[in-house]
């Protein structure tokens, strides 16, 4: 069972705890968008075999979104952090690197 | 190739079975094809065979990177149906159900095709609703469903408690002409009758990247070196994400780990298939006397084929309360395969904006019961650029919003 800690309860939660949001970090595009960027924010998603940024929600806790960077592959989890950001901190990004270097991820690195 | 018959049988038995040939050949990837499909599981098979037998392809090659029907295509609950809501999908999952009625013949190969029939069971009065517009509509597509009252489904299934407290059996949707196929056969057959006309299936053979010149595909990278082609199909299910980048196109796909249980073999008690979509679970008999038991995705992206164990907890409980036998049965094997799931829970098979390279993905929950379809349309897709049963499964369907949404139609199992 995948445990991740919720950056605002500070507690260890089990995934029946949480609920999954899928894929953190999406740029949302609005009214007066071309079709291509609607179909990129509605379905294109990364969905690579390795690093993962995705969105969780504390369901059965506090109640609130956070992000966290998983390995889809190892289920290995390199950090969860608040979701008030347009990217991942430096060290979230620091702790990827020490065990993924080199990764990337749309437009960070 | 050797006929497989009663007369080959009784001659091989006067000999130590010692005169069976290999039932598919294990050759050296040549320079060039004409077309290579990557993926030697269900689909990808089906594709070659219908490339040749329909449409005269036979300078085809199969890339798998593992052993031929080692993905999904040995890890499905073999479940074979066509009774699903929207046109499109009813015309390629028929087309795929009629082909397993006669696919044993056409294969010379055993499938043990089994119409046994399959009940989806309605358990809240909307899915009483939902299943009725399902038949409705079938009845209008030209596939052969009913609604059935709950004394009908305790008839077929006696083993049945359809007065549970929580959720009472309200009724079903019946297809009699659905069953189960030996999943493993299937990906035999179509390898055996391939390798027969002359195509190269190239196991142990991983693609490393996609080559292209002015758009147009070129050929394959692979651990074997370069292979040239002129069309290649992409028909690797959870992976197409990952052999698309090498494409440089992208999916609206996301891969996850889809569970199923076995059972220890017991004396035949079920002799039909039956899915419960609101608790969850779905369970047929294999012919070993197994209880086969298909069980939820995991909720997040994951690539690693073995997926949560509470929803094996959640499967089994609601499976326990509608067949109280069940109960003290041992389970004997568990294992999770990587499905694709799109947007709207419909498969893709599409051109891409690579020339020359198609894509037949998205299968999601749902591949096998499809593998004949799929590969008869996609083949002529290939073949033809057009192909009347794959049209509305492009991917420009997200672009122009024409989704094809069975997953409010399918419920969650499908």
């Amino acid at each position: 069972m995948l445990t991740l800690d919720c950056p605002y309860c500070g507690l260890a939660k089990d995934e029946t705890e949480l609920s999954y949001g899928g894929e953190a970090h999406l740029k949302r595009h609005g009214p007066g968008s071309s079709a291509a960027e609607m179909e990129e924010y509605l379905f294109t998603r990364e969905n690579p075999k390795g690093l993962h940024f995705e969105r969780w929600r504390c369901s059965a806790g506090c109640g609130k979104w956070f992000h966290a960077a998983r390995c889809t592959v190892t289920m290995e989890v390199f950090g969860t952090y608040a979701a008030q950001t347009f990217e991942p901190p430096a060290e979230i990004k620091k702790a990827i690197t020490a065990k993924r270097p080199g990764w990337t991820w749309r437009n960070f690195q | 190739m050797k006929r497989y018959s009663v007369f080959a049988v009784a001659k091989e038995a006067f000999r130590q079975h010692k005169g069976w040939d290999r039932a598919w050949a294990n050759p050296e990837p040549k320079k060039e094809y004409e077309a290579i499909i990557i993926g030697a599981g269900g689909h990808g098979l089906a594709t070659a065979y219908y490339l040749g037998k329909n449409f005269g392809i036979t300078n085809v090659a199969v890339i798998e990177k593992g052993w031929l029907g080692g993905g999904n295509t040995g890890r499905n609950t073999t479940i074979i149906r066509s009774n699903y809501l929207q046109d499109p999908s009813a015309a390629i999952y028929e087309k795929a159900r009629s082909l397993y009625e006669g696919l044993s013949q056409d294969l010379n190969y055993n499938i043990m095709f089994s119409p046994r029939g399959v009940i989806m069971l309605a358990q809240t009065q909307h899915e009483i609703r939902g299943y009725k517009r399902t038949a409705y509509a079938n009845q209008l597509q030209g596939v052969k469903t009913e609604w059935i009252e709950p004394k009908r489904v305790k008839e077929l299934v006696p083993i049945m408690n359809i007065e549970g407290p929580r959720y009472p059996v309200l009724g079903g949707l019946w297809q009699a002409r659905g069953g189960t196929a030996r999943h493993d056969a299937v990906a035999w057959g179509y390898a055996r009758a391939c390798s027969d006309m002359g195509m190269h299936i190239l196991q142990k053979t991983e693609v490393t990247g996609v080559t292209q010149e002015n758009g147009q595909v070129t050929g394959v990278e692979t651990s074997r070196g370069h292979i040239g082609c002129k069309k290649l199909g992409i028909v690797v299910a959870g992976h197409c994400s990952h052999v698309a980048e090498m494409a440089g196109f992208r999916l609206p796909v996301e891969s996850v780990p889809l569970q199923a249980l076995v059972s220890e073999p017991i004396k035949p008690c079920m002799d039909v298939v039956v899915m419960a979509n609101t608790v969850h679970g779905y369970m047929s008999q294999s012919d070993k006397g197994e209880m086969v038991i298909g069980g939820g995705t995991d909720s997040f992206n994951g690539y690693h084929q073995r997926g949560s164990f509470h929803h094996l907890e959640e499967t089994v409980r609601a499976l326990v309360e509608t067949f109280p036998m069940i109960a003290r049965l041992k389970m004997l094997r568990h294992w999770g395969g990587i499905v694709d799931v799109t947007g709207d829970r419909s498969p893709i098979l599409s051109d891409t904006p690579l020339g020359g390279c198609f894509i037949n993905c998205g299968w999601g929950t749902g591949g096998f019961k499809a593998i004949p379809g799929s590969g008869w349309g996609f083949a002529e897709l290939m073949a033809k650029g057009y192909s009347p049963l794959t049209a509305d499964f492009g991917l420009n369907r997200f672009t122009e919003g024409r989704f094809i949404d069975e997953s409010v139609a399918a419920g969650v199992a499908h």
